[in-house]
């Protein structure tokens, strides 16, 4: 399930109207755009920062396409305004692999084939990245639940399901290797 | 060598003949002893990196230097004629470099169409189009240009007679090509007359949206009068075809390319507007355009399964034999020039009976036109057959598997053909195992507000495909190799089912083939992606290019090593010589020491079998629980069994079969365009409100396969599954919910709301609900 986070905040000093700066931190580097204060996160990853694994398709918060993280939360992109999210750890799919080193959820999706045209499923994967990281024992309803606000039109959900179980256990295998330091 | 052959094709219900040419000898089919290594395993999409990592790039991901953002105007107005235009304001608004309207583009059209015409025909038909520097202006500019409209009288129904039979929705007649489409077999009314028993309902079926996630749309850039065009298709060379007509340009100065897509279902297999339009503001303002259209503009223009109304009339003796079926179909196919397909088709084929009598009325309206939307036609109209025969085994106290057996057909009862395979009756055999269908299966009650209910339904599609395809297969100096096609992947996982095509020729693992699909440029002719027949089509041409590829190789290294060809194999990049265990040199050993000589194999798709009919068959099996309080269905498990020959890839497969399902689910439950009768404007144009099926709306779903090749619909034993397990849903669901509450709906989707207001209004006696 995706929401919006409470602790974000509108900055107390007014800014705008026309373009001003903002500074995000995004996948872990710094960007200093010159937008609108009411360009969306949406618009100003795909567009400022040509990071277009974020998806467009409704622009309304009703498919989660362009599901990211926020401070390790899931959130619909287009709801947020990019202003918003100064100060804040945004994280897009593009921050989820490094190079050819794929996340253990991006792996599953490819073994269990949990997606047809891909179109949903960097939102699938951000949704199913803020629930794993938050409880690494999901039940299939909590599973179920977390990519309810992601619509797959292709319909790939039970594929989907399987690919986040999937990736539950490796993110377990692969926090009781660090605990045990083996 | 190539050669000309013609050959009769079936596609989307149709069946047509055509010439086509191939390429030299078809290879044996693989039958079901073949030893194959790669084909019939689950393999992981070949492209799956690309798509999990947000690096594959969509055509609504293109942004080249200098691009603009293109916006549409509208019609407000079901119907309108432009009285006055005045596009000056946002012609020197800042930032916008183009304006396009039926004042500077009159000589272009579309579809024997202007391409902006003075009459509007449903809202949100193009009135004029623009392109700015970025979206935001495009958007405000958008907004200056002034119209002044007469708006005309209009009609949305089909069944609005007082309108339709008095003026016309556009210029010409109301029906489409000026009347019914007639078919007829035996003689229905005597086969009516030797019936024990009629039964006959009018049933309605709703207008569904595709809403492919990625909307429709495109990105043009002009070299000099090069154009190169990116669009979201389902057919690459269809949209090359209506450019090329439109520009009066030689193929060979249009690019279209489309390697990732977000989504067809069937909206995107025909060209549109926008790619036109992007080719025409990109022209005016000498710089690339992306026009990709919003939600709201995908729900208007860009097509939706035809609404309709179907009186069907079965008549059968006591022993459950069909004597007689009778459909009168009127289908609402929107403006312009669109035609209802195939309505009739599980009437005509699903069961064999003598006497079969229908027609169908393709009416206009002044609502967005239809497009085929997955499985058309046989869609909607399996479901008022396979209602209306669990009504019939109802009357006859039969079970519905029964029923069905009973009217069993084993060739085509139109072209008296019989089939290349069918497997239909084992696909009822295991679903019914499976679900554990019990013959007059009582109703379960969980508890006071619960009912549960058991249903099925049959279902059959085409999918056999047929020539023309072509395809190549290139060997690297290294050993690996690469497909290359004119296809495209719409989802379905093209790229990863031709990669084990080649490998299992090639003695190559899938991924050591590079799959190169969608561009015009670079790559022979390939067919649109639709009627579930990209693998069967593209798929034996693959494998024949893969072979000629091979040949070649083993000529070559027969050569160099001085023993004969055919003493040669190749496995894994490895040479062995007949007779000789261990592997004698590697292919680059060979290849590198001959000038990097490139080996291009050639292979295209040989004629169809003319004397056999080639089909797929399915059947479903649904368990729902009604929540009689609430009027709640839960779909607790569908369970469908498809017969479509060899499975290539089981993972890509499965995943079809269960889209198609959730679809259905979707079609037959809560999916529903609203057009209000008042504006004739439509309500839902959004994802919020037109509900598409979640994650938490379908219980267990189970697709399985009988997996028998079929030698003679081609080469590797192949048919399509892309469709068909979406058209039995939405009965197998309709037939679940009879067998718990006792009501017998007659329109989709089957509402919360309709089952309260039925069950109020029957209480426990049930009855039909319309």
């Amino acid at each position: 399930m995706t929401s919006t986070p409470k602790k974000l905040q509108l900055q107390d000093n007014v800014r705008g109207p026309g373009k001003v700066h903002v500074e995000l931190n995004v996948n872990g580097s710094s960007y200093r755009l010159e937008i609108e204060p009411r360009r969306t996160l949406l618009d100003a990853l795909r567009y400022d920062l040509n990071m277009t694994g974020s998806k467009k398709v409704c622009d309304m918060g009703e498919c989660g396409a362009c599901t990211i993280l926020i401070d390790g939360k899931a959130v619909y992109s287009c709801l947020t305004l990019a202003i918003e999210c100064e100060g804040h750890q945004i994280l897009t799919i593009e921050g989820v692999s490094t190079g050819s080193n794929l996340d253990p959820i991006q792996q599953a999706f490819i073994q269990e084939d949990a997606f047809q045209c891909g179109f949903c499923t960097s939102g699938q994967i951000m949704s199913i990245k803020g629930l794993l990281d938050a409880n690494p024992e999901p039940t299939p309803d909590e599973i179920r639940r977390a990519v309810s606000g992601n619509i797959c039109r292709c319909g790939a959900y039970p594929h989907i399901f399987r690919a986040a179980a999937v990736a539950a256990e490796t993110y377990r295998e692969q926090r009781s290797t660090k605990k045990t330091g083996r | 060598m190539a050669k000309l052959v013609k050959s009769k094709v079936e596609w989307e219900g149709h069946v047509f003949e055509r010439s086509s040419v191939t390429e030299g000898e078809e290879p044996e089919a693989w039958t079901a002893g073949s030893t194959l290594k790669v084909v019939g395993k689950g393999q992981p999409r070949i492209d799956g990196p690309e798509r999990v990592s947000g690096r594959a790039k969509y055509t609504s991901d293109i942004q080249l230097p200098g691009m603009l953002y293109a916006q549409i105007l509208r019609s407000p107005h079901p119907r309108a004629r432009i009285k006055h235009l005045d596009v000056n304001k946002a012609i020197v608004f800042p930032g916008v470099r183009a304006v396009l309207s039926h004042i500077n583009v009159p000589n272009i059209s579309f579809d024997n169409e202007p391409l902006f015409g003075e009459e509007l025909r449903f809202a949100g038909d193009e009135v004029a189009a623009l392109a700015a520097d970025n979206d935001d202006i495009a958007c405000e500019a958008l907004k200056l240009i002034e119209v002044e409209y007469e708006v005309l009288p209009f009609v949305v129904d089909a069944e609005d007679h007082e309108f339709l039979d008095n003026q016309n929705a556009q210029i010409g007649e109301n029906l489409t090509l000026g009347k019914p489409v007639i078919y007829k077999r035996g003689d229905h009314s005597k086969g009516f007359r030797e019936a024990d028993v009629i039964v006959e309902e009018t049933f309605h079926t709703q207008s569904a949206m595709h809403n492919c996630l990625e909307t429709h749309g495109a990105v043009a850039v002009w070299n000099g009068d090069e154009l190169t065009v990116w669009e979201s298709t389902q057919s690459i060379f269809h949209v090359q075809e209506e450019l090329t007509d439109v520009f009066h340009l030689p193929l060979n100065k249009i690019r279209v390319i489309c390697e990732y897509m977000g989504g067809g279902f069937g909206s995107k297999q025909s060209t549109g507007k926008w790619s036109i339009i992007a080719a025409l503001l990109a022209r005016e303002a000498n710089r690339p355009v992306q026009l990709m259209l919003d939600r709201l503009e995908e729900n208007l223009g860009t097509g939706n399964r035809a609404p309709t109304v179907q009186h069907l009339k079965l008549g059968a003796k006591s022993d459950g034999t069909l004597t007689a079926i009778e459909l009168q179909a009127t289908v609402n196919v929107g403006a312009y020039g669109s035609v209802g397909r195939a309505v009739d088709g599980p009437c005509q084929v699903m069961y064999a009976c003598p006497n079969v009598h229908t027609e169908v009325r393709s009416v206009f309206t002044n609502t967005g036109p239809q497009r085929s939307f997955r499985g058309p036609g046989y869609v909607e109209g399996a479901f008022p057959l396979e209602s209306l025969m669990d009504e019939l085994a109802r009357r006859l106290k039969m079970d519905p598997l029964d029923i069905r057996m009973r009217n069993y057909a084993v060739g085509d009862s139109r072209t008296g053909q019989k089939y290349s395979a069918k497997n239909l009756d084992k696909c009822y055999q295991n679903g019914a195992e499976a679900i554990g269908w019990v013959k007059g299966q009582s109703v379960s009650r969980k508890d006071a507000t619960k009912v549960r209910g058991f249903g099925m339904a049959s279902q059959t599609w085409g999918g056999g495909g047929g020539p023309p395809a072509f395809a190549w297969v290139k060997l690297n100096t290294d050993g690996t190799a690469e497909v290359i096609t004119g296809s495209q992947d719409i989802g379905t996982g093209t790229r990863t089912v031709f990669a084990q095509i080649a490998a299992e020729e090639l003695g190559l693992e899938p991924d050591q083939i590079g799959v190169r699909i969608g561009d015009t440029a670079h790559a022979p002719y390939d067919p649109v992606s639709w009627g579930s027949m990209t693998v069967s089509s593209v798929g034996p041409a693959v494998r024949q290019a893969a072979i000629d590829a091979r040949k070649q190789l083993n000529e070559i290294i027969g050569g160099f090593l001085n023993v004969p060809a055919d003493k040669v194999l190749v496995q894994e990049g490895k040479i062995y010589l007949a007779g000789e265990e261990k592997p004698h040199a590697s292919i680059n050993d060979v290849l590198g020491q001959i000038g990097n000589f490139t080996i291009l194999g050639k292979g295209a798709r040989g004629p169809n079998n003319p004397e056999l009919a080639v089909r797929t068959f399915g059947a479903q099996f649904a368990e729902v629980e009604v929540n009689t309080l609430t009027g709640e269905v839960n779909v607790l498990r569908l369970i469908t069994v498809h017969d479509c020959g060899r499975i290539i890839n089981h993972l890509g497969a499965s995943n079809q079969g269960e889209g198609a399902i959730i679809q259905g689910i979707g079609y037959a439950l809560t999916e529903e365009r609203i057009t209000d009768k008042a504006t004739g404007i439509i309500l839902n144009t959004n994802l919020e409100d037109y509900m598409v099926p979640t994650a938490l709306d379908f219980g267990d779903i189970d697709c399985a396969f009988i997996n028998d090749p079929d030698v003679i619909a081609n080469n590797l034993g192949v048919k399509g599954i892309g469709e068909s397990a979406l058209i039995p849903t939405a009965p197998a669901i309709a037939n679940a919910i009879a067998q718990a509450i006792g009501i017998r709906f007659l329109s989709l989707p089957i509402t919360r709301a309709k089952i309260v207001e039925a069950l109020q209004k029957t209480g426990n006696a049930g009855g039909v609900f319309p």
